[in-house]
């Protein structure tokens, strides 16, 4: 029984992330969408964070049509956070027995 | 009943600057009249949903805080809220209204319906979902 959890808020501005990953199980899945994406860059007061859940077993995923929406490269983002398009969006949420939306 | 769900719902908003307060409570008391199995979070912000002595006559807005203490009635009465958002805002349980309801297998004994919670057991709550609310 798995949890995809999903955030859409900035992590510079709001707590969204740090809440989710401090329930997040370590056989969850966050994926990133919207304004959230921005927290998916290198090199961030955030990176260490999410390298941090990556490396306790959680999956992390980001929406590539937000990151291409805000101009934000490919190349710029972790190496640990896997890019997915809406339909891979759709089968997470298929793979996964329940969505947690961040709001 | 292999038709009952449970429903979980997550309030991580203070009341009154925004709409998610009171659109929880309307959407939680419509969904307890078909008898789920119903959770109510309340961590980050949403803990302030619950505190005692809400007065929102001077903003123009209805005091809707007095309508949780009906959840009980409605067999709502599992609410879990979260100990460290408490604490991060400087608040205690003494800081929250008293939510109780009647036990109908324990000879209607009054019972609180609040439980102080870790963000683990949260975890636990929210894997325990069927349906998951956010507001």
């Amino acid at each position: 029984m798995s949890t995809l959890h999903t955030v859409n808020k900035s992590a510079f501005e709001r707590n969204s992330l740090d809440t989710c990953l401090s329930v997040c199980k370590t056989d969850g899945s966050v994926l990133l969408i919207e304004d959230a994406v921005v927290s998916a860059l290198q090199d961030t007061g955030i990176s260490a964070k999410i390298e941090k859940a990556v490396d306790s077993g959680i999956k992390f995923f980001a929406l590539r049509e937000d990151l291409e929406a805000r101009g934000l490269p490919e190349q710029r983002v972790l190496d640990k956070i896997t890019l997915v398009d809406y339909s891979g969006f759709v089968d997470l949420v298929t793979k996964n027995d329940r969505v947690q939306n961040w709001l | 009943m292999s038709d009952t769900k449970t429903f979980v719902y997550i309030n991580r908003k203070a009341p009154y600057g925004s709409v998610y307060a009171l659109e929880s409570l309307e959407v939680v008391l419509i969904g307890a009249a078909f008898e789920q199995d119903v959770k109510l979070v309340f961590m980050d912000d949403g803990v302030f949903q619950l505190t005692k002595g809400q007065n929102p006559s001077g903003i123009g807005m209805k005091n809707f805080s007095k309508t949780y203490a009906a959840l009980g009635d409605y067999d709502v009465n599992q609410i879990y809220v979260d100990e460290d958002s408490l604490k991060e805002r400087g608040l205690t349980l003494d800081d929250l209204q008293p939510l109780v309801y009647e036990d109908e297998d324990d000879d209607w004994a009054e019972k609180d319906s609040i439980k102080l919670v870790t963000r683990e057991q949260i975890s636990d709550v929210i894997e325990s979902a069927d349906v998951l609310l956010n507001f």
